[in-house]
């Protein structure tokens, strides 16, 4: 079609940039009957030498990091302090969605041995059964992203923590071996910098704005900090991701967290709360499967659906 | 063919301006191989393209339609074509500034509102003030012009 064909309408005054979705093409209203493969047409061969199944397991690591934090900001829609903060949490919650179905979806192609079995005639794609058929046990997410909002402040605070660990990851890992998790990174990196900017925009707001949204950000960031050593604790599938050139170590992500982290405090005027930091529980934490209540609420909540319907078509 | 189809959240834009069209190759055997990639890790838009090529490219006698999807080199709003800025901004959309090549290393904080030169896609004055970074779509930022007040959207630099 000639580019100039748009502007024969050009004289109308009511035109809408809209105008287009409405009249002509009904099929526009029946997008949404199919599953669709976010990878389909990916090349998802493995690069030499990568442990598939180690491979497998950090996807689903980095992806339910990615699903849980988004199923926590979205449930601030229709709740959020105002509207424009209502969408901003909304959007980010999709960005981390998405990326968290590229993750899943990778881990599925890596090595289908991850992903929970169905009955033979089941719809379900790999990439939802990974995320509505596990327990909290096969999870592997920090815990970080699964305890409660609390309150906007809890949640800012939690949300600079996270997408600050978050950026600093994916910055390193478009250097992966895997071109997949390269290109799922690279992608991440330009959104979560959106994601960093906002938390620690907000965090700033509060702390220097009133007395009681002072008091309620620092009171979040004290619930959130004991959570903060266990992003940088290297699980053994991620010591063999970062020795096989494909993975982080997340030891090496700590001094550019804490440069970024301790920025936003001191511009904010905030001292950073001494922490004591959650244990572990029976040896392992949450990359282990080792999760708190919370998840199995969150989860109890995001799944129920998909699991009473196993053949559900949506 | 495949350049007409148009993007499902702005029916202005072609998905060939909005640079998610990256190659279309017509196969030995007749059947058409179309590669596209997404503008945001979540766009929910995608299936929606993905629909609409295949149906237009059916429509048109391809019988074997196949839609790829390429993650690498991420997009930008830098692949936006000068024809699709120039219909966002008549439009009412102000379209992004360059952005770029993605720099390597740690990305720098950005604690104050971002500085963009935008301008009103409506009187083309500047400045325009930042209502909000996140839009109701995740590609938008929210402005309202500092002399007509009319609030617009800034497709964000990404």
């Amino acid at each position: 079609m000639n580019p100039e064909t748009h502007e024969t309408h050009q004289t109308d005054p009511h035109e809408s940039v809209y105008d287009g979705l409405l009249g002509g093409d009904d099929a526009h209203w029946a997008f949404g009957t199919d599953f669709e493969d976010p990878l389909a047409g990916v090349d998802t061969t493995l690069p030499a030498g990568a442990d598939a199944h180690a491979l497998a397991r950090y996807c689903l690591m980095l992806g339910d990091d990615a699903l849980v934090a988004s199923h926590r900001l979205s449930e601030w829609c229709s709740n959020a302090p105002d509207l424009e903060d209502d969408i901003a949490l909304a959007n980010i919650a999709l960005d981390l969605l998405g990326q968290a179905r590229l993750l899943l979806a990778r881990a599925a192609a890596a090595d289908p041995e991850v992903v929970p079995a169905l009955p033979e005639d089941s719809p379900v794609p790999p990439e939802d059964a990974l995320a509505f058929f596990r327990d909290d046990l096969a999870f592997r997410n920090v815990r970080l992203v699964e305890i409660q909002n609390g309150d906007f402040g809890q949640t800012i605070a939690r949300l600079l923590v996270l997408s600050t660990h978050r950026l600093a990851l994916l910055e390193r890992l478009r250097e992966s071996t895997d071109p997949v998790l390269a290109a799922i990174a690279a992608k991440g990196v330009a959104e979560v910098t959106y994601h960093r900017d906002y938390a620690g925009r907000w965090f700033l707001t509060l702390a220097q704005g009133t007395e009681q949204s002072r008091t309620r950000v620092v009171a979040g960031l004290e619930v959130v900090l004991p959570h903060y050593d266990e992003l940088f604790a290297t699980h053994p599938v991620e010591a063999t991701g970062a020795q096989q050139g494909w993975g982080v170590d997340p030891a090496a992500l700590r001094a550019e967290v804490d440069v970024v982290l301790d920025q936003v405090l001191a511009t904010s005027g905030v001292e950073r709360p001494q922490a004591k930091q959650v244990g572990r529980v029976a040896g392992g934490a949450g990359r282990d499967g080792r999760h708190t209540e919370a998840l199995s609420k969150l989860l109890a909540q995001m799944q129920s659906v998909a699991r009473a319907h196993p053949r559900g078509q949506w | 063919m495949a350049a007409t189809v148009t993007d499902p959240e702005l029916p202005v834009l072609t998905l060939e301006d909005l640079g998610v069209l990256r190659e279309v190759e017509v196969v030995d055997d007749g059947g058409v191989v179309v590669t596209i990639t997404p503008t945001y890790s979540g766009c929910p838009a995608m299936a929606a393209m993905r629909d609409d090529l295949v149906r237009v490219l059916r429509a048109a006698g391809h019988d074997r339609v196949e839609v790829r999807t390429a993650l690498h080199p991420a997009w930008s709003s830098d692949w936006i074509s000068e024809a699709g800025r120039a219909k966002l901004r008549r439009h009412g959309i102000s379209p992004p500034g360059a952005r770029g090549p993605a720099a390597a290393g740690p990305v720098p904080l950005t604690l104050l509102p971002r500085q963009r030169a935008v301008a009103c896609p409506r009187c083309e004055a500047v400045p325009a003030e930042l209502v909000s970074e996140f839009g109701p779509t995740a590609c938008t930022a929210l402005y309202r012009c500092g002399a007509c007040l009319e609030p617009f959207e800034h497709l964000k630099e990404i």
